[in-house]
């Protein structure tokens, strides 16, 4: 458990911060510039703290007001960067065992052998790390972080510096690490759709100081927050076990709270919990259940909230049962149809809008 | 023709005996102020990188002076180092080890400090969050990817050693056996009749050292190079 409370100065540039992150994904999310990465340094022990206080499992590592102070190779906090940054010196091997030169007295939690498998990095391990490649490189900063037998996890936008296809493959490595390895993981991203596939919890963070923080769902179903989380990815996030997986159609039917959502593409298994963002843009509103229509998602919902932003487009909150869809429509639909709060709707989603970047493993 | 005299031979021997030492005592004093130069800010730098950079531009004769000044028995330091430690440099071959070890000091330091700065600092923290102090991080991190350029300066400061002249003379005289090195060998002979045939084996010594020491670094940092990236 990470508990921090601080406050920090660049320039003219001011951080306040306070989080607490237990085991799992609590993701820093923002724009670039609004403090994501010096919040991580800050953690790290790589930069110092105005004021404040961080305590990581009831060990402290910084408190302001006794001026004490753990340097970042007392922390026991792994940091993996943008960029790999391996040692080019040294092999592969080498570089994953790096850290066990420092903790030799410490218990090793994450065996050497579990890390080459999990992050399958067996055939890789006597190479160079000018001979890997982008993903391969970051899978093994990945296992040499975590080899440092680490009480808790930085990464900075571990995916930036990768190809879509690339980045498809460290994800599947990032919810693996999540899902074996017990430990409280701060992940930092400024991609909506990472967050949503990875984070358990969200910290919204703007111009340094933190706007929204607490499960993902909850915070994407705010409206007000809208214009921070990005206009185009912005949508709500639905919680769902998968019901039946439609071999012919390829469609997975995922039952939540309000209903059922037909998917396309996911790969989970049948009772398997997983988690769709649903794209306010993607998302129409009728005042009846329209026939002959190829939407094939249709869920019955009440109007919560209308954001009253200026512009031409409208955000529209829709209940469906206990969770809550956002629609993106203009200003002018809003009046044509006469959408008001505690209005009976309909709320239509195309299912191809639904693809494999929306969809998530909880 | 192949085969030295052992006049000669003394000679050879004596130059690389102080070449090498003025190189030992040169590039960890190099090292440090490159360390210093490239990684640190503070009042007073450019006064202390042009001092570096000094023996460079001054006439050596400027520096061998004025180490005789200060090192030489009556000189201050000097005094000082032979009643409290029995040091003496004036005179003596340490003392020409010192001056080449001085002519070759802006040389190595220009090479390691090029060095340091491609050093890329986001790596060595990434070190220390894996558990290194600053000291591992230097003796693991920084020392192996700066070794090629601290090879280069060695050898840059080892062959300015025993191409040096002017500070030498000055500071610890033309003693055969004692401080006459190679270029100070080859000057007496030109200065005295009948010498040039001796005079011209010794240029041909000299050629000989100064390659080979190049050839070896070259081929050494090649070497160190291709085990860090890959290719030279």
């Amino acid at each position: 458990m990470l508990e921090l409370e601080l406050t920090h100065v660049i320039d003219a540039f001011n951080l306040r911060l306070s989080l607490r992150a237990g085991t799992g994904i609590t993701a820093l999310f923002g724009r670039s510039g609004c403090g994501k990465t010096t919040a991580l340094n800050l953690i790290a022990g790589l930069l110092t703290p105005r004021s404040g206080r961080i305590v990581l499992n009831s060990r402290v590592l910084f408190d302001s007001t006794t001026h004490l102070y753990v340097p970042a190779h007392q922390r026991r906090i792994g940091y993996v960067f943008q960029d790999a940054r391996l040692f080019a010196h040294l092999s592969v091997q080498q570089n994953l065992r790096y850290g066990q030169l420092f903790n030799r007295h410490t218990p090793s939690l994450i065996p050497f052998d579990d890390v080459v498998a999990l992050l399958d990095l067996a055939g890789l391990l006597h190479r160079r790390p000018h001979h890997l490649s982008g993903g391969e490189a970051q899978r093994v900063a990945i296992g040499r972080a975590l080899l440092s037998q680490p009480e808790l996890l930085l990464m900075d936008e571990p995916l930036s510096a990768l190809d879509a296809h690339r980045r498809g493959e460290i994800l599947y490595y990032i919810e693996r690490l999540r899902d074996e390895i017990r430990l409280p993981i701060v992940y930092v991203s400024h991609a909506i759709e990472e967050v949503v596939r990875l984070a358990d919890q969200m910290v919204l963070l703007s111009d340094g100081a933190i706007a929204a923080s607490g499960p993902v769902r909850e915070v994407m179903s705010r409206i007000e927050l809208r214009r921070m989380v990005g206009r185009y990815e912005g949508g709500a996030v639905i919680e769902a076990t998968v019901r039946t997986q439609d071999l012919a159609s390829g469609l997975a039917h995922l039952a939540f709270d309000g209903g059922l959502l037909r998917v396309p593409d996911v790969d989970a298994l049948v009772g398997a919990s997983v988690r769709v963002r649903i794209r306010a843009r993607d998302v129409s509103i009728a005042l009846s259940a329209p026939a002959g229509i190829s939407m094939l998602n249709c869920l019955a919902g009440r109007i919560t909230e209308i954001s009253d932003e200026s512009g031409t487009s409208v955000d529209v909150r829709i209940e469906v049962g206990q969770t809550a869809v956002i629609a993106r429509v203009t200003r002018y639909s809003v009046s044509q149809l006469g959408l008001h709060v505690g209005q009976s709707v309909f709320a239509l989603i195309k299912a191809v809008s639904l693809d494999r970047h929306s969809t998530g493993f909880v | 023709m192949l085969t030295l005299t052992p006049t000669e031979l003394d000679i050879v021997t004596l130059s690389i005996k102080i070449a090498c030492w003025s190189t030992l005592g040169s590039v960890p004093v190099a090292m440090a102020l490159a360390m210093v130069l490239a990684r640190t800010q503070f009042f007073g730098k450019a006064l202390l990188d042009g001092a570096v950079h000094l023996p460079l531009v001054l006439p050596p004769v400027v520096i061998g002076y004025v180490l005789l000044l200060a090192l030489g028995r009556q000189g201050i330091i000097g005094e000082f180092l032979e009643t409290h430690f029995g040091i003496v440099f004036a005179f003596r071959w340490t003392g020409a080890a010192l001056a080449s070890a001085l002519m070759g000091l802006p040389l190595a330091v220009r090479a390691i400090r090029q060095s340091i700065e491609s050093v890329d600092p986001r790596v060595e923290a990434a070190a220390h969050t894996l558990g290194a102090n600053r000291l591992w991080v230097f003796c693991t991190i920084t020392l192996p990817l700066i070794l090629p350029g601290v090879l280069n300066g060695a050898v840059l400061a080892f062959a300015r050693s025993l191409g040096e002249f002017g500070a030498t003379i000055t500071f610890v005289s033309n003693i055969p056996g004692e401080t006459q090195s190679l270029p100070l060998a080859i000057y007496s002979l030109t200065q005295s009749p009948g010498g040039d045939a001796q005079a011209l084996r010794l240029c041909g010594m000299s050629i000989i050292l100064s390659l080979g020491a190049l050839i070896f670094s070259e081929y050494l940092s090649r070497k160190l190079k291709q085990r860090i990236y890959g290719h030279a």
